[in-house]
């Protein structure tokens, strides 16, 4: 209120004066908006923490796919969390990835959870992961049951074939080989597709390979305990009696492989297994439905003479059937007779006999273990059980071993108690043959050839000088016999042409003969009504009509 | 040095609506006797005001740059950006200059506010009197950015009103960008309750 100014100021009386309303409130409202600020902040700090799940973390063999913060972990298709970092292990073997589940999936961060990073994959038995062509790869999650917290996971390289809880039971199977089969083959009951196959490893020893297989249920109370599993892969082409066979469980199997199962004929168990129950994985239906073959037995055998065309995995037959293989076919040396004997050696499934197999040891007795079969083979090779190595098929020369009884075999010694059992040996049909061409073959070699030659020469030069002669003395006297022949003949056929004199001779002869007779006839007539003519001669009536009285009719009157 | 006389030595004052020129007065309820504004000498409350609105928009900005801000979903990929890793993006994919502008108008911007508006208010409050005329310049420049502060937002929904091509691809806007869009309302709010007269109310008239 200085008065410097005063002069250009208005009166005050003449401005208009403010109005003046009362406060209501006596603090600043516009506090409130920071206020309201912070709270929004706290309230997503906190909703923040709260929805925050358990963090994990998953190592896998390779990053292939996953992307920090892009990539997430879903279950059934629903994302439950999201990879947040990614980094190389020390020892860059694999990497580890960290994980943000949602609160609501930390029953996922349990014991018992496996982690699969899901990729387009292409395999034999079907497509899947085609989604993530173009979403990029997720990585999938299946819980487990235990309750039991945990927060490192080893993430696996391939999905599992079956999720937690699917109903349905596992089976072990042990095969030789993993054939065409893959995780995820097929398997079939009733070429229906039941189950397939879960993981396979090689077994400890690496002796053989151990398949995980699921069956789905229901259908998994179709596998007993005596349920036989078999290879079903592929095609099975047999050649029998009626014709071509061509046997598949499906198209799918061709390709992809797959196993198959089904209950031997035949009374059985009909229970269902046991889960994680184990079976053998036979090649095909055939050996999985035989009766079991049983504990396997090796025998040995001695051959003296060449087997060539003896493979391994050659037959072994007793009586025409099959009991069992061959296993190795090797050469020895004697040194005391200096011959190569050849020493084969088989395993035999005496089970096969099936009740041959169960008289035969109740008729030997004793106790049934190892030493029941050489007692058995005892007995057999004393009554001529002899091992001859047989040619199977003549075209390839293939042989196997037929075990026959020769009651003609000379006894042997066995060995009851030698380990392997060792089956003496006769040679095979074939060295028979060989036997009897090589006599065949010496009784031709005894015929004198040069002898038989030289006198058959001479001879030949004999017959040669003989036809010499024939030809020039005697064809010309046969000529000149022959002219002669040939002119009796026309003088015949002159004799003998109708116009000759001799057959006009004959002819007139016969006329003659023919009035002869006619002359008897009229005579005999007359005879027969006038019988008194032979008295008293001819009547006056008149005498029967006689055309030409016949110089002989008038002869004969006069006897 | 001979500065002009305030309204406040003559007294007068007006009012900010109608411009009607009334008596000084120092109650603060005062409103004009034409139109009814409420009429004062300084904005009631300017400095406790700007104060607020700076604050609550300070920690807005927090989750406005934690929170992503854009969803952009395309056939092989989606993608969450907030404000800084839309920028990293931007320069990445090729595009350093886009990427700056979204970089001044999105970060620089609202920082340089935020230091300018607490610079002033502290200053006034302090009552200093050091290079009045400067900080009003920063005042007005303050005010004059405070309109493209908004390009953020404007992507945003530019974006997403275009780019909605189903699965093909698709811009959906996240809660980040309302956080964003909150606190440039918010530093607006506050420059505009700072009244810049305050700046010079401390120097000394030539009496
Ligand atoms: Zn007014």
């Amino acid at each position: 209120m200085s008065d410097t100014n005063v002069g250009n100021t208005p009166p005050q009386d003449d401005l208009p004066q403010p109005v003046v309303r009362k406060s209501k409130l006596g603090f600043s409202l516009i506090w409130l908006v920071p206020i309201i600020a912070a709270l929004v902040g706290i309230s997503l700090l906190v909703s923040h923490f709260m929805s925050a799940g358990p963090q994990i973390s998953v190592t896998f063999l390779t990053a292939e796919g996953i992307e920090a913060n892009k990539t997430q972990v879903k279950y059934k298709n629903v994302v439950i969390g999201k990879v947040t970092t990614m980094r190389l292990s020390r020892d860059r073997s694999h990497i580890t990835v960290a994980i943000d589940l949602d609160k609501s999936a930390s029953a996922f961060a349990t014991k018992g959870t496996r982690y699969w990073v899901v990729r387009p994959r292409i395999g034999a038995g079907g497509v899947s992961g085609i989604d993530t062509l173009l979403s990029g790869a997720f990585i999938g999650a299946d819980a487990g049951d235990s309750d039991e917290d945990q927060s490192d996971f080893t993430g696996l390289e391939t999905p599992p074939a079956v999720t937690h809880g699917a109903p349905g039971r596992r089976f072990v199977l042990h095969a030789s080989d993993l054939g065409s089969l893959d995780i995820g083959s097929p398997v079939y009951y009733r070429r229906i597709q039941v189950g397939r196959i879960v993981s396979y490893q090689l077994d400890k020893d690496g002796k053989g390979v151990s398949l995980q297989l699921f069956i789905d249920g229901p259908n998994d109370r179709f596998v007993t305990s005596d349920t036989r599993f078999w290879n079903a892969s592929g095609v099975d082409v047999s050649l029998g009696a009626d014709g071509l066979k061509l046997n598949t469980q499906s198209l799918a199997t061709v390709v992809a492989g797959g196993v198959a199962f089904q209950d031997p004929p035949g009374p059985h168990n009909e229970a269902p297994a046991a889960e994680m129950a184990e079976y053998t994985l036979f090649d095909d239906q055939a050996t999985a439905i035989a009766p079991p073959d049983g504990k396997p037995r090796y025998i040995r055998m001695r051959f003296a003479h060449s087997l060539r065309g003896l493979t391994v995995d050659a037959p072994v037959e007793l009586l025409g059937m099959k009991v069992g293989r061959v296993v190795s076919v090797n050469l020895d040396y004697d040194p005391t007779t200096k011959t190569f004997p050849v020493i084969v050696g088989a395993l035999v499934y005496p089970q096969r006999l099936g009740q041959a197999h169960e008289k035969l040891a109740k008729a030997v007795g004793g106790p049934d273990d190892d030493t029941m079969f050489p007692r058995i083979m005892s007995g057999l090779v004393g009554h001529g059980l002899r091992a001859q190595a047989r040619s199977g098929n003549l075209l390839t020369g293939q042989l196997y071993i037929a075990l026959d009884f020769d009651p003609k075999a000379p006894k042997v010694a066995f060995d009851a108690s030698a380990k392997p059992v060792e089956i003496p040996t006769t040679p095979g049909d074939f060295d028979h043959l060989q036997e009897q061409i090589s006599s065949i073959v010496d009784k031709v070699e005894k015929i004198p050839f040069d002898s038989i030659g030289r006198n058959l020469d001479g001879s030949l030069k004999e017959l040669h000088g003989t036809l010499k002669q024939v030809n020039t003395d005697l064809l010309p006297e046969a000529k000149k016999t022959l002219q002669g022949v040939n002119q009796t003949v026309g003088t015949a056929n002159d004799a003998l042409s109708e116009d000759s004199p001799l057959q006009r001779n004959i002819a007139g002869t016969l006329e003659e003969l023919q009035r002869t007779v006619r002359s008897v006839r009229a005579f005999t007539d007359y005879l027969g009504r006038h019988p008194e003519a032979l008295l008293r001669g001819r009547g006056s009536d008149a005498p029967p009509k006689i055309s030409t009285p016949s110089p002989k009719q008038g002869k004969e009157e006069q006897p | 040095m001979n500065a002009p006389p305030r309204g406040r030595d003559l007294g007068l004052m007006s009012c900010h609506v109608c411009r009607l020129v009334t008596a000084w007065t120092e109650e603060p309820h005062a409103v004009c006797p034409r139109c009814g504004s409420p009429l004062h000498a300084r904005k009631t409350g300017s400095i406790t005001r700007a104060w607020a609105l700076l604050l609550a928009a300070a920690l807005f900005y927090i989750p406005a740059n934690v929170f992503p801000i854009m969803r952009t979903q395309s056939l092989s990929s989606k993608d969450d950006n907030t404000i800084l890793s839309g920028i990293v993006e931007l320069w990445r994919a090729g595009s350093p200059g886009l990427a700056v502008i979204v970089f001044t108008a999105s970060i620089i911007v609202p920082m340089l506010k935020f230091i300018i508006l607490g610079y002033l208010l502290v200053s006034v409050q302090r009552s200093s009197g050091f290079v009045s005329r400067q900080r009003t310049k920063l005042y007005r420049f303050v005010e004059l950015v405070g309109y493209w502060s908004m390009l953020d937002v404007f992507v945003v929904a530019i974006l997403s009103a275009l780019v909605h091509f189903k699965i093909l691809s698709r811009v959906e806007p996240l809660p980040g960008v309302v956080y964003f869009g909150v606190v440039v309302v918010l530093t607006m709010l506050s420059a505009m309750s700072f009244d810049p007269r305050l700046i010079w109310d401390n120097r000394k008239t030539s009496q």
